[in-house]
């Protein structure tokens, strides 16, 4: 067997190094090899060679038709890189050869010749797609995007309905396959942040679509979509003590940054540096209170997933904060109120509207009601988990991990409002509570190999990923060179973490650290301010195989730095601006610049 | 014209301020790098001896130390920049320069310090360039405010001899202008002065050396009967000497110094002895060639046994005056007579021989700024505007607004009204006659409360000088938050100097014109404890007092304390109860 690009994940260089190696291996070692494989990697991992499954298919059985199914992942946080793992599970049949590879690493040019293709895709910021996605989007969408007549594909979708790109990144790819002549077996589904039953639903009628005549098949596929128990989810949290709680701002800050540390002892958790810790939320009592007294309901009984409970109660464990387009429709057939529809119609208004806003403020405004205690829930989906870059290292403090979470707080109309997490944990929160948490992989945002340098930019809580990732490279004794550009409004005040960065520059943990304080003089400097002036030493860096992460705010942030980053290629390289763009897309494509944005 | 400094042979390693001194080229030390790098806002402390030089050091919050510690955020470093004001005058310009910086960069407040000079608090690192910028662009500088050298002369602010003020004024003005390092480094690091190459050669410090003087030095000049200056406390004190209403000459005091060290009896406060006099032309020489012998003979290598009070006890003035007088070329003459009155400041409108007027404001530890219902600040800024004078700042913290014309009084008396600026006429006399260090929570040193506490302790003792009709007598209280005593309070009839958080000894018997140095009195003692010896003791003073007898005279006659004859025997004849 030869192994080509064509018909394998590889690139041309691996498929240079495998082909050299595998016709030098004995029986045995091919089998201690197929054994050592799946025992040490995960499924997104071991790629199925097509090409090899079909020969071999054809030797034993040629009337046995097989079916080539491709799946692909665009996937930031790696939700949907997880669901991707779920369905190739699922999918694994004698009759079937089933690929799964991220956007990322698939050639967009071998996209004719598919034949089953199944996109899961989550959508993120203003309605863009992941990073690792955005290369194969743009093929999709360009001219050179070959007519895909006779390809079978579905799509899911990840979103959040609060935003108004909702699943935008999926939709999109959802009718480009059809505009170029694909075929949707199984409709697209869109999910909300808690997307586990309608992803599993979907998994299941991709089985059905799929499954062969034959009837084999069958027995193997009666398993339940992959319910890993020992695994703490949305449904299966870990309550996790606080044993710490910090306010890291100094007085008179404008900020309020909790540092949290909370205990994972006997849990069994572990993380890596990169990953989100979710922290399940319950809806603070005084704002549920509220909410009854402007519905005018009495604390009626309703139910919750086939559960009694009392409205207060109900509306804990619901999303009364965030206000989407999607939500708002649902309410419209419970007012008459023509200023409610009016404001639907209006994208400008309504997106103003939205902002800073919760569902108090619309069953204030746009009565009167005319829905009862249980319509009302029903319109409601549940509340999100937030999710948290980790700021520990599990290698320095195993059986812990720290967060880094910015207290949310602001006035609007009149009446404080908090962050329903972030309020719950700076206000509320005291050392001794259990906070309902899982781990949220990351599989975008990790350290490269120790020696290898790594520039790190982040403002805020931003940080928080960094201190993670420094704490691990001092703990592995790391050869590889780091550098960190940190912001944030006042020196004095705002410096997260300044005592321990400052110990691990002079430990040579940290080779270079660059702040900039904002409001500390007249002109506002921010980091991409510090990025450009430091250009030529960071491409410098980057010429040295530097990996640029960036953690924080995106319309803050994310945004600038981005910019920032392409005009320091375009100075230093002295090429255009548009060749600049393609070089940090291209870093991107090769996880060098990994972003984690929000 | 440089001469070649040999100093005598010292046993033993000298301290390591020595060596920093040694090693900063001229106290530039690698401040240029440490002030800019951009990561703390502090300095590395060798550097921070320099800065002293330089009138500056960094201190922080100590309130907000532990809280920032457990935030991860190093502490609130901050510095202190004392501005060098020869004699306390400052016109009217520099006054509303210094007013605006403490708002722009430093904590909104100004201190007037027991010598002289302003202080601000809570400049931050990047901001300490722009402010020795902003001072020098109005004629003043912090240069040798702190550090091993003289530091700022003081001068009586008597507001009565105008003419004969002027002329002592001058003269302490040049003796600070005289004793001044020559280095460029102050112009270098803060006025972007150009960087000197060669330096060896050219910077020699004739006076100095390149390891300065061993430890601070201090210069004052009274002019009796006023002792405003606490002559017998500094290391030279020039009492001027009026003859047929001219000035003759100046008696010189040596070897008086404050600092002392809590449990070592090897340090104690000193008074200045009395050597002699000078006529006015020998000033500069005599006070050059005195800071030479201690800078030969000073020790270098115990910095708590280095001020000039040790170097004269430990070989004694008749050794002293040897040494002076084979260096000066010449005798000092027999001390002529001098009586002095008070320490105190005399508040309100006076009128001077020259026709001009002066207003002494009475500033409770000598911080300008605003509180509720009296924004004191805002008037001093308001009035300087207007005024055509002068402001000088005395040794008891205070302020007197200088060189009135009769003209321009009645416009600064109608802002003294409309800001409700008080001469201290409703305050008892012990608080008129009060002075308190800066101490907590900016001060590395403090061990207690000073400035924040006294005000409030006062208000608790006034209560008993009601009850005993002692309202309106003057007895000098001072309080210090550690034992190097910047608020003199080893002076003070009654004294306090602070042991740690709320304790502190109290001395008694100091002398009220400021020739006698207090005695242990209670060690380690609380508020509650303060106040019932004071009750105890005020209250027999009121009944048993012989007419016109000051206070710390009486707790001697009466048993209280023993005198404290010289500061060898400050420590000793101690009464324990």
């Amino acid at each position: 067997m030869t192994l080509q690009v064509i018909n394998s994940p590889f690139t041309e260089q691996q498929v240079k190094l495998l082909n050299e190696i595998f016709p030098q291996l004995t029986p045995q070692q091919k089998l201690w090899l197929t054994g050592y494989l799946s025992a040490t990697t995960t499924i997104e991992e071991i790629t199925v060679a097509p090409g090899a499954r079909e020969s071999q298919a054809q030797e034993e059985t040629a009337s046995v038709q097989t079916k080539e199914i491709t799946i692909l992942y665009a996937s930031q946080t790696g939700n949907a890189q997880g669901v991707a793992n779920k369905l190739a599970t699922v999918l694994q049949d004698p009759n079937h050869v089933v690929t799964l590879a991220s956007t990322g690493d698939f050639k967009a040019n071998h996209l004719k010749k598919l034949d089953h293709l199944f996109i899961v895709a989550s959508t993120h910021g203003e309605g863009e797609p992941p990073d690792t996605a955005i290369s194969f989007y743009e093929y999709l969408h360009s001219k050179r995007a070959p007519k895909l007549e006779g390809v079978k594909y579905s799509v899911l979708s990840l979103g959040d309905s609060s935003y108004e790109f909702y699943c935008k990144t999926g939709i999109d790819f959802d009718e480009r396959l059809k505009a170029l002549g694909a075929t949707s077996i199984v409709p697209r589904v869109d999910c909300d942040v808690d997307y586990q039953e309608a992803a599993n639903a979907w998994i299941e009628q991709v089985k059905q679509a799929t499954a062969t005549t034959a009837t084999t098949s069958q027995t193997t596929s009666d398993i339940t979509v992959l319910t890993n128990e020992t695994e703490y989810s949305r449904n299966n949290p870990y309550y996790a003590e606080v044993l710490e709680k910090i306010n890291l701002n100094g007085r008179g800050s404008n900020k309020e940054t909790i540092h949290l540390e909370l205990s994972l002892e006997d849990s069994g958790i572990t993380y890596e540096p990169g990953d989100c810790l979710a922290i399940i939320p319950e809806n603070n009592a005084a704002v549920v209170e509220l909410l009854v007294k402007t519905l005018g309901f009495n604390d009626d009984t309703v139910s919750v997933d086939g559960k009694s409970l009392a409205l207060s109660e109900a509306l804990k464990q619901l999303d009364i904060t965030a206000l989407s387009k999607t939500l708002l429709t649902k309410f419209v057939p419970f007012t008459g109120n023509t200023e409610f529809a009016a404001l639907l119609e209006d994208r400008e208004a309504l997106k103003s509207f939205v902002y800073g806003r919760d569902v108090i403020d619309v069953v204030e405004k746009f009565g009167p009601w005319n829905w009862t205690a249980q319509q009302f829930v029903e319109q409601l989906r549940k509340i999100p988990a937030r999710e948290y870059s980790i700021s520990s290292s599990y290698t320095a403090y195993p059986e812990e991990v720290h967060l880094t979470i910015g207290k949310v707080f602001y006035e609007q109309d009149g009446r404080y409002r908090e962050g329903v997490v972030s309020g719950d944990v700076a206000s509320n929160i005291e050392i001794g509570d259990k906070l309902a948490v899982y781990v949220k992989r990351n599989p975008n945002f990790k350290l490269p190999a120790a020696e290898a340098p790594i520039i790190m930019i982040g403002a805020g809580t931003g940080i928080a990923p960094f201190r993670s990732f420094l704490q691990e490279r001092e703990e592995q004794g790391a050869e590889g060179k780091s550098w960190l550009f940190f912001g944030d409004q006042h020196f004095v005040t705002d410096f997260l973490y300044q005592v321990e960065l400052q110990q691990w520059l002079k430990d040579d943990v940290l080779t270079n650290l660059n702040i900039a304080f904002s409001r500390d003089q007249k002109e506002k400097i921010y980091v991409q301010h510090r990025l450009l002036e430091q250009a030529q030493e960071v491409f410098n860096w980057i010429e040295q195989g530097a990996t640029i992460y960036l953690c924080g705010d995106e319309k803050t942030l994310g945004h600038s730095v981005h910019e920032a980053l392409i005009t320091v290629v375009e100075q230093q390289k002295q090429v255009s601006r548009e060749e600049a763009e393609n070089f940090i897309k291209e870093l991107q494509t090769q996880k060098r610049y990994q972003r984690d944005v929000y | 014209m440089t001469e070649k400094i040999v100093l005598p042979p010292q046993e033993g390693p000298f301290s390591d301020v020595e060596r920093i001194k040694e090693e900063s080229n001229y106290l530039r030390g690698t401040l240029q790098a440490t002030m800019e790098y951009p990561i703390s806002s502090g300095i590395p402390d060798d550097d921070n001896r320099l800065m002293k030089f330089h009138g500056s050091y960094l201190q922080d919050d100590r309130d907000l130390r532990n809280e920032r510690a457990k935030q991860k955020l190093e502490p609130a470093y901050q510095f202190m920049v004392r501005v060098r004001t020869p004699g306390g005058v400052a016109t009217p310009k520099q006054w509303l320069v210094m007013d605006q910086l403490s708002d722009e960069v430093g904590n909104g407040t100004l201190k007037l310090t027991t010598r002289q000079a302003f202080q601000l608090h809570g400049i931050l690192k990047w901001n300490v360039k722009s402010f020795m910028q902003g001072i020098n662009d109005v004629l003043l500088d912090s240069l040798a405010a702190c550090g091993d050298v003289n530091r700022n002369v003081m001068c009586n602010a008597n507001p009565y001899q105008s003419k004969l003020h002027e002329e002592v004024f001058n003269w302490s003005a040049k003796l600070s202008e005289h004793l001044l390092p020559r280095t460029r480094a102050y112009h270098e690091l803060w006025l972007n002065g150009e960087k000197v190459v060669n330096s060896a050669e050219e910077e020699i410090e004739p006076i100095y050396g390149s390891l300065y003087l061993p430890r601070k030095f201090k210069i004052g000049v009274a002019i009796p009967p006023h002792n405003d200056a606490d002559i017998y406390s500094q290391d030279i004190g020039f009492i001027a000497i009026v003859e047929d209403g001219q000035l003759a000459g100046f008696n010189v005091l040596v070897g008086g110094g404050m600092g002392m060290t809590h449990g070592d009896e090897s340090t104690y406060p000193q008074l200045g002895h009395l050597i002699g006099f000078i006529t006015p032309d020998k000033l500069l020489e005599t006070a050059e060639k005195i800071i030479t012998i201690q800078r030969d003979y000073g020790n270098r290598k115990e910095r708590k046994n280095a001020r000039f009070k040790y170097t004269i006890d430990k070989r004694g003035l008749d050794w002293f005056k040897e040494e002076l007088h084979r260096r000066l070329g010449w005798e000092v003459q027999e001390a002529r007579d001098f009586t002095f009155e008070h320490t105190g400041d005399r508040y309100g409108w006076v009128k001077g021989d020259d026709g001009k007027w002066h207003y002494t404001l009475f500033i409770q530890n000598g911080r300008i700024k605003d509180v509720e219902g009296y924004p004191l600040k805002t008037g001093l800024r308001e009035i300087a505007k207007v005024h055509t004078g002068e402001f000088r700042l005395t040794g008891n913290q205070n302020l007197v607004i200088g060189n009135v014309s009769s003209q321009k009084k009645k416009k600064i008396d109608a802002l003294i009204k409309e800001y409700n600026i008080t001469a201290g006429e409703f305050y008892s006399a012990l608080r008129r006659n009060s002075i308190a260090c800066v101490s907590l929570p900016t001060c590395g040193l403090a061990m207690a409360e000073a400035e924040r506490y006294l005000p409030s302790l006062i208000d608790k003792i006034e209560v008993i000088l009601d009850e005993v009709g002692l309202r309106e007598e003057e007895i000098v209280i001072r309080m210090s938050g550690c034992p190097n005593g910047c608020s003199r309070a080893a002076m003070g009839e009654i004294g306090f100097i602070g042991k740690g958080p709320g304790k502190y000894n109290l001395y008694l018997g100091g002398g009220y014109t400021g020739d006698r140095l207090n005695k242990l009195y209670r060690e380690n003692i609380g508020e509650e404890e303060i106040l019932a010896e004071l009750r105890k003791i005020l209250t027999s003073y009121a009944v048993e007092r012989i007419a016109g007898e000051r206070f710390g005279d009486f707790v001697i006659r009466a048993g209280y304390v023993t005198a404290t004859t010289d500061g060898t025997n400050f420590h000793k004849n101690i009464v324990r109860v």
